[in-house]
């Protein structure tokens, strides 16, 4: 763990990475003792300050509506990082397991399974996503539902090659040849071996899965009004452009911010994480 | 001999499919091996002595033919006791410690498999292990990456004991070493098996190795045993023509070489046989 801190930090893309990712977890978390209109979250009018530029009192202008923008990015924030922490938490076990069995196991177990997942890979994650979303009602539930569905088998892939590349280490024979149980050689001895790409692969993801749900959203098929939605934010200030720039070009480098500073993080990551190292 | 063996081979074969051709790896096989002897089996690459080991552990099954344990036939699905009773060193310890779990988690899955001891005594059985192979019980809590070669070797020989092997099968366990090691590791099984009564399948293409720890040799070429005789005899009398080209293929030891080993030996010997944490 120090040692891990120790190569984060004497990289300066990392330390950059890690900075920006520590900024908006920080905001996404105290989004309601930091904002300064915390009320302005929800459906909240006030005509008299629409569409302000930024100002000392309005740090990155107002919306359409009058509502302060950087309070609703901090709010946007909590929406994205929440909707990545869902997806990944339901996307990455479902793909490590499936990916770990059909790499142990070969045979029709192997064939079944990753039939599945090429058909999945071979659907453009978008058009899936928006086939998804236009099946069922456009809410932010079935948006995370889309993601998902979309997600896993990328890491299904990933921990089945390395799988059976682990597969043929002499650690894996001595463990069946003193009798120990298939659960036990999938998840004690070969998981351990794939975690450092699954946990970089992650970071990496994380910052894509905001960036999708922002397309999402942006298309009008993710988060809805009044939940504040980065991809919706943009997606709206699209129309007032070229007069109200605040309006895409805050929310846009908010999205910027997030996901660069998550792909800082997990290239670093994959230096910090290999065990040859 | 009068003795059951404690295991013996009949007839052995093990065909493998390469494309549509039949491969005949192990052709025809047939010896026994008798308790707490170590029986060498020899050959060029390729001559079918892993292929041999492989079924003897229960990896692969025999195409045909029967291998029995004690005079019982041992099933192609083996059950947890014949795991435990007939055990392997692997030829790299690079690769036969999860790189990922501590040397005390690698020998606690043979603990923890036949459930040897009660939970409690586990840690303290897992120390016992390491310092029976010659390591600092310390050594439970680190990576193998913290190992040398020897040391890793030895912890997969305690494991090979955590099992309560009566059969260990040792495939080329000293050719991934250098020699100073090889000859400690070489010393240690041999002590470990007057200890504990192990028979030892050795398993190796170095005639050197074989005369210092073999009873008996099994000399393998293109899948058939040609010769199994006893060690003196195989050196001072090879009956086969294969046998006796391998034999010569061994590097001469001169007269002045055996004189310096003498000397060299005694030295050796008065640092003790422990390697230093860092070798």
């Amino acid at each position: 763990m120090k040692r891990a801190l120790t190569i984060l930090l004497s990289n300066p893309l990392s330390v950059v990475g890690l900075t920006l990712v520590t900024f908006v977890v920080l905001t996404a978390l105290l989004a309601d003792f930091i904002s300064p209109y915390p009320e302005h979250a929800g459906a909240v009018v006030d005509f008299l300050n629409a569409n302000k530029p930024p100002s000392a009192e309005y740090w990155l202008g107002t919306d359409v509506v009058g509502r302060d923008q950087l309070s609703r990015i901090f709010y946007a924030y909590r929406v994205s990082l929440g909707l990545g922490v869902v997806v990944l938490a339901i996307a990455v076990p479902i793909g490590v397991t499936v990916g770990l069995v059909a790499g142990y196991l070969g045979g029709w177990a192997d064939y079944v399974l990753m039939r599945i997942t090429d058909v999945f890979l071979s659907i453009p994650p978008l058009v899936l996503a928006l086939a998804i979303m236009g099946l069922l009602e456009p809410t932010l539930l079935n948006g995370m539902i889309a993601v998902t569905a979309m997600w896993w088998p990328w890491y299904a892939r990933l921990v089945y090659n390395i799988t059976r590349a682990q597969k043929v280490e002499g650690y894996v024979l001595a463990a069946e040849v003193i009798g120990a149980g298939k659960l036990h050689i999938i998840f004690r001895e070969i998981l351990p071996n794939c975690m450092p790409s699954i946990i970089t692969k992650m970071t990496l993801d994380f910052g894509f899965v905001i960036l999708i749900a922002a397309s999402l959203s942006f298309l009008g098929l993710g988060v809805q009004a009044p939940t504040p939605d980065l991809g919706s934010m943009v997606s709206e200030g699209t129309r007032y452009l070229p007069d109200s720039w605040w309006l895409t070009v805050f929310p846009g480098i908010a999205i910027l911010i997030a996901v660069f500073g998550f792909n800082l993080i997990g290239d670093v990551l994959r230096e910090v994480l290999d065990p040859d190292l | 001999m009068t003795a059951q063996p404690i295991l013996s081979a009949h007839n052995l074969t093990r065909d493998f499919r390469v494309g549509k051709r039949t491969i005949r790896a192990v052709d025809d096989i047939s010896f026994d091996v008798q308790k707490g002897e170590c029986l060498a089996i020899v050959g060029e690459s390729g001559s079918g002595k892993s292929t041999v080991a492989n079924m003897i552990l229960g990896i692969h099954p025999p195409t045909s033919g029967t291998l029995s344990f004690h005079g019982e036939e041992l099933p192609v699905k083996r059950t947890l006791l014949h795991r435990e009773k007939i055990q392997l060193v692997q030829q790299n310890p690079l690769s036969s410690l999860n790189p990922r779990r501590s040397i005390a988690a690698s020998l606690r899955l043979a603990l923890d498999v036949h459930k040897h001891g009660t939970r409690g005594e586990r840690p303290q059985m897992v120390q016992k292990l390491l310092e029976e192979v010659g390591l600092d019980p310390s050594f439970a809590n680190r990576s193998p990456s913290a190992l040398s070669g020897g040391q890793r070797q030895r912890v997969a020989i305690a494991r090979a004991l955590a099992c309560q092997s009566e059969v260990v099968v040792l495939d080329e366990p000293t050719s991934a070493l250098d020699v100073l090691v090889q000859a400690r590791i070489l010393r240690l099984l041999d002590d470990l098996r007057t200890m504990h009564g192990l028979t030892f399948i050795f398993i190796t293409h170095d005639l050197s190795v074989v005369r210092n720890i073999a009873d008996r040799v099994a000399v393998f070429q293109y899948g058939k045993l040609v010769e199994l005789a006893d060690t003196e005899a195989l050196f001072e009398n090879p009956t086969e023509e294969y046998t006796r080209s391998l034999i010569s293929a061994v590097p001469v030891v001169s007269t002045e070489e055996v004189e310096l080993r003498g000397r060299l030996s005694k030295t050796e010997a008065a640092d003790g046989g422990v390697e230093s944490p860092g070798a």
